[in-house]
């Protein structure tokens, strides 16, 4: 029996000539040869159709194949040969086309899935061993040569290399790995050799996650996709109806399961979910994941969009640019015991500081205690028998610490310039500032030109800087509105504004302290160099390049994926009943009706492949050097 | 309760998903059943000491897609 499957398209091909010969011997008078050449074609044809249709009865199931085996056995019955032999072999033919092209459709996906790594190349106990990639276990000390894929995610721990992260990222362009740096499961060394102690394996890792993440967004329902289901739920039992209907009015057998068959609604039920995977396939390519049909749907509704500052906008790769002190001290000597209480920070400035103290080679071994981080504001500990207050101005008013009007204006005039001036006290006495500055992305004016192209009517900024570095990045990139100073809470609070006052709101953030007002947009996007665990999780949209560029690509993307839908459904319901009408009017037989069947569903599937290719129109090159600070 | 995923051959006709769900559906000792259109997958949750891995991918054989992998956790 499987051989009847296996060799199904051959069977297609058979069939497909004896028809072709039928035709040619009807042509040249031999009449006997034509019908026989047509009853072979449909015994043959019917094979595989016969035994599905059988399959699915044994085990009481009803299928499509049944409606065309009736349908046949009735043709035959009437002595209808040329009929039987088309419709078996469309049928045939058209689910070998809709195969090759919903592959297509697929594609991106599958390309996904076939970058899996297979197996790994470890160290255990001195032994250099190739094993298998379920077999690695976390802590493993991993061996990736050039040319190797990263079989698990972990941390570099000897030598360096240049890794083409474009499985995770979409991003081609390679990126340079050394000693403590993070690598993923599915990138490639280009050149160089690492070694690595896996953190993350088997189903864990990103890699892996990103898979299951487009698995179950290309099968989640869009709205569009629900209402067509709720139309075929009411649909297929009221053409079953209508077709015993027209059998007892018409007494004509023949006509009745025509009616059945090429009412089924192929297209329909296709074509909704079929946009859907191509445009999620699309974005996928492009290291865009789209949690699914119903986020398409609302993103491409979004007309406002609020960005957080730092790392979105932003590159949150900040630097330290002046330490200045307002006594005679050694400015090294002040950063060095600055540093040594950021330590403990995990605000993205703190741990600026404490790089920019190893970079000057300050010894910071001693540890704070009695830390009391003031979130939003900064922070005050103990460190060497200092008491230190270290943060923004309203740190300092609400430590009642005097700030001089020398100190004021200095503070003003590195904000003007684009920094964030970060004051610190030492026993009660603010004793100076250290200047941070961070950079605009060099995309974000083209990214935003372009999402407002693309309909976006309102661009904000919220940013728990300060108001000066706040205005001057508003400025410099357009935005019609921008908030500073705000806590993270202000931010969901000033969201949920929004949303009440009936915008469609997305909100972009790095991830991980904006995750609250990322949830209660209604569309959460997440900026993740690799994404992170907790990005992945609250985000509907996550850009694994941190590009800003992707951000314009994906809004494009879900209108582009819309449309292309709506196209569809309205297609295919026109089919049905302009099917249904020329069936029972009579201007529609069994083959041709068929044929219009088939040829509706193929023509489903090459409007959403057009998605696949789908890419924002390029804009005119903006220039934007990397300027600091004008952030 | 086990879970199994079974790699089918490309899954080309949406009929196919209410065929695969219903017919596993009515075998005893399956829970739930979510056929993967667009990865041709069956995802199957079960309780093992009711029906065997061997018997599901039987019935999804039988119904004549022809399972390629399997997974079970």
């Amino acid at each position: 029996m499987r051989w009847i499957h296996k060799y199904k398209n051959v069977i297609t091909a058979l069939s497909g000539l004896l028809i072709v010969l039928a035709f040619i011997a009807n042509k040249a008078g031999y009449s006997i040869t034509k019908e026989v050449a047509l009853i072979t074609a449909t015994v043959i044809a019917s094979l595989p159709i016969f035994l599905k249709a059988l399959q699915a009865l044994r085990l009481k199931a009803f299928s499509i194949e049944l409606l065309v085996t009736i349908a046949v056995i009735g043709a035959l019955y009437i002595g209808e040969y040329v009929e039987s032999a088309v419709v078996t072999f469309l049928f045939l033919f058209g689910a070998y086309l809709e195969g090759r092209t919903l592959e297509k459709t697929r594609s991106s996906l599958k390309k996904l899935t076939d970058m899996a790594p297979q197996e790994a190349t470890v160290i255990r106990q001195g032994e250099i061993m190739s094993i298998g990639i379920k077999e690695v276990v976390v802590g493993d000390r991993v061996i990736i040569r050039p040319g190797g894929k990263v079989p698990v995610d972990g941390k570099v721990i000897t030598g360096h290399a240049n890794l083409n992260e474009s499985a995770v990222t979409g991003e081609s362009v390679p990126a340079h790995k050394q000693i403590g740096d993070q690598v993923f499961s599915g990138t490639i060394v280009d050149d160089g050799y690492i070694e690595i102690s896996a953190e993350k394996v088997g189903d864990d890792t990103t890699f892996a996650k990103i898979i299951e993440l487009v698995e179950e967004a290309q099968e989640s329902k869009s709205k569009t996709q629900r209402f067509l289901d709720q139309f075929a739920n009411i649909y297929t039992p009221s053409v079953i109806v209508l077709s015993i209907l027209v059998f007892l009015i018409t007494n004509n057998l023949l006509l009745a399961v025509t009616f059945l068959v090429v009412a089924c609604p192929g297209a329909l039920v296709i074509g909704a979910p079929v946009s859907n995977v191509s445009g999620i396939g699309n974005g996928a390519k492009q290291g865009v994941l789209v949690k699914g049909g119903e986020v398409m749907d609302q993103f491409s509704k979004v007309d406002t969009i609020v960005f957080d500052k730092t790392g979105t906008l932003t590159k949150g790769k900040a630097e330290v640019t002046d330490v200045h002190p307002f006594t005679n001290e050694d400015p090294d000597e002040l950063l060095r015991l600055v540093a040594e209480v950021e330590k403990v920070s995990e605000h993205h400035l703190g741990q600026t500081i404490v790089k920019e103290a190893k970079q000057r080679n300050l010894d910071i071994s001693n540890d704070p205690n009695q830390v009391e981080v003031v979130k939003g504001n900064g922070l005050q500990a103990q460190v060497e028998g200092h008491y230190l207050v270290i943060g923004n101005r309203q740190l300092m008013n609400q430590q009642d610490l005097f700030i001089s009007e020398e100190i004021d204006n200095y503070a003003t005039r590195r904000e003007r310039e684009g920094n964030t001036a970060i004051f610190f006290a030492i026993n009660n006495e603010i004793k100076g500032i250290i200047s941070i500055a961070d950079q605009i992305r060099k995309d974000a004016v083209e990214a935003l030109a372009e999402l407002r192209a693309n309909g976006i009517k309102k661009m904000v900024m919220l940013t728990g800087d300060n108001q000066h570095t706040a205005q001057l990045v508003a400025e410099q990139l357009g935005l019609d509105e921008y908030h500073a100073e705000l806590l993270p809470e202000e931010k969901v609070e000033f969201v949920q504004n929004l949303k009440r006052k009936g915008h469609v709101v997305g909100m972009a953030g790095d991830g991980i302290n904006d995750a609250p007002a990322i949830a209660s947009a209604h569309i959460g996007l997440a900026m993740g160099e690799g994404g992170t665990d907790i990005s992945m999780e609250t985000a509907d949209v996550v850009l694994m390049a941190d590009r800003l560029k992707q951000f314009a690509h994906a809004y494009a993307l879900s209108k582009a994926t819309i449309r292309n839908m709506k196209q569809n459904m309205y297609f295919a319901v026109g089919i049905v009943f302009v099917l249904l009408i020329g069936v029972l009017t009579g201007y529609i037989h069994l083959a041709s009706g068929m044929f219009i069947h088939e040829a509706s569903v193929l023509i489903v599937i090459l409007n959403a492949m057009r998605l696949l290719k789908f890419r924002p129109q390029q804009r005119k090159e903006f220039n934007i050097k990397n300027q600091p600070a004008y952030t | 309760m086990k879970k199994a995923v079974f790699q089918l051959e490309p899954l080309t006709c949406p009929s196919c998903i209410k065929k695969i769900e219903s017919t596993l559906g009515k075998t005893s000792g399956v829970h739930s059943t979510k056929v993967l259109f667009n990865s041709s997958k069956v995802r199957v949750e079960f309780e093992e000491n009711q029906v065997g891995v061997q018997q599901i991918e039987g019935v999804i054989n039988k119904l004549g897609y022809p399972v390629t992998s399997k997974k079970v956790s």
